[in-house]
């Protein structure tokens, strides 16, 4: 392949950051962030399966403050993920095109993901994660 | 429905389509309509297990309801995850022998992780 150091269409840096383009590639960021917590719920699942001692040592581990501050992450992507999935099921059947429709819905997927973020860690605080 | 979407050409031919190609986007969707269900069920499960012991945790993964929720929860969001991620290595990565390399890769991942979860449920469940 020739080496071509021309700028690519489309110029992404001289492009204004719109709640449309922001919300696509931070559906595909969050998609691969959930990827990698994958090993994690096999690590849970082997350490179930190893005997208690193990699972109680484990478990200490993953509430850590650095692990729950993971897991605040992961359960943010999982909301943004999963509204937003939703949105671009709705697309693909064919509704919600308008422009004013996308950017309602835009800004209700980021308000209901933060929303049940905290309402989570709010729950989970309160039974006792630490 | 389908047919005002056809090109004036494409019906003069008179040719229907291949009825394949569209898999990958199918089951991706396929795959994102159950975990709409599945997806706040494993969040329910995840807090649940919250401070519980672990003979606790062995009584609640032997439950049959909770063992197939979560083998299903398992298979789509592993099988949405790995065509996900093909999808963002194949916009992403140009350099041919690591764009190959990586997609058969992620499918070894997650074919190996994910018959590994399955085992390792049906397991706890059986136990």
């Amino acid at each position: 392949m020739a080496q071509n150091s021309r700028p690519l269409s489309p110029h992404l840096q001289i492009y204004k950051p719109q709640i449309t383009s922001i919300l696509s590639i931070l559906h595909r960021f969050t998609g691969v962030t959930l990827t990698l917590a994958i090993p994690v719920f096999v690590f849970w699942i082997f350490a179930v399966s190893v005997g208690s001692q193990f699972y109680n040592e484990s478990m200490i581990c993953l509430s850590s403050w650095w692990a729950i501050l993971f897991f605040i992450g992961w359960s943010f992507s999982f909301y943004f993920h999963f509204c937003n999935g939703i949105r671009h099921l709705f697309w693909d059947a064919g509704y919600g095109f308008e422009l004013e429709t996308i950017s309602i819905s835009g800004w209700t997927v980021v308000l209901s993901s933060m929303f049940l973020t905290v309402i989570t860690w709010a729950y989970a605080f309160y039974v006792g994660v630490f | 429905m389908g047919v005002k979407f056809r090109t004036s050409l494409s019906r003069a031919l008179g040719l229907g389509s291949a009825k394949e190609g569209a898999e990958h986007w199918w089951i991706q969707r396929a795959t994102a309509v159950g975990l709409v269900f599945l997806g706040p069920w494993f969040v329910y499960f995840c807090l649940s297990l919250i401070g519980m012991p672990h003979r606790d945790v062995l009584e609640y993964l032997s439950n049959p309801i909770t063992a197939t929720f979560l083998i299903l929860f398992v298979f789509s969001s592993f099988y949405h995850a790995k065509l996900g991620m093909e999808v963002v290595i194949e916009d992403y990565v140009h350099n041919e022998f690591v764009k190959y390399t990586s997609l058969i890769l992620i499918k070894f991942m997650i074919f190996g992780v994910g018959i590994l979860s399955l085992f390792l449920i049906l397991k706890i469940a059986i136990h």
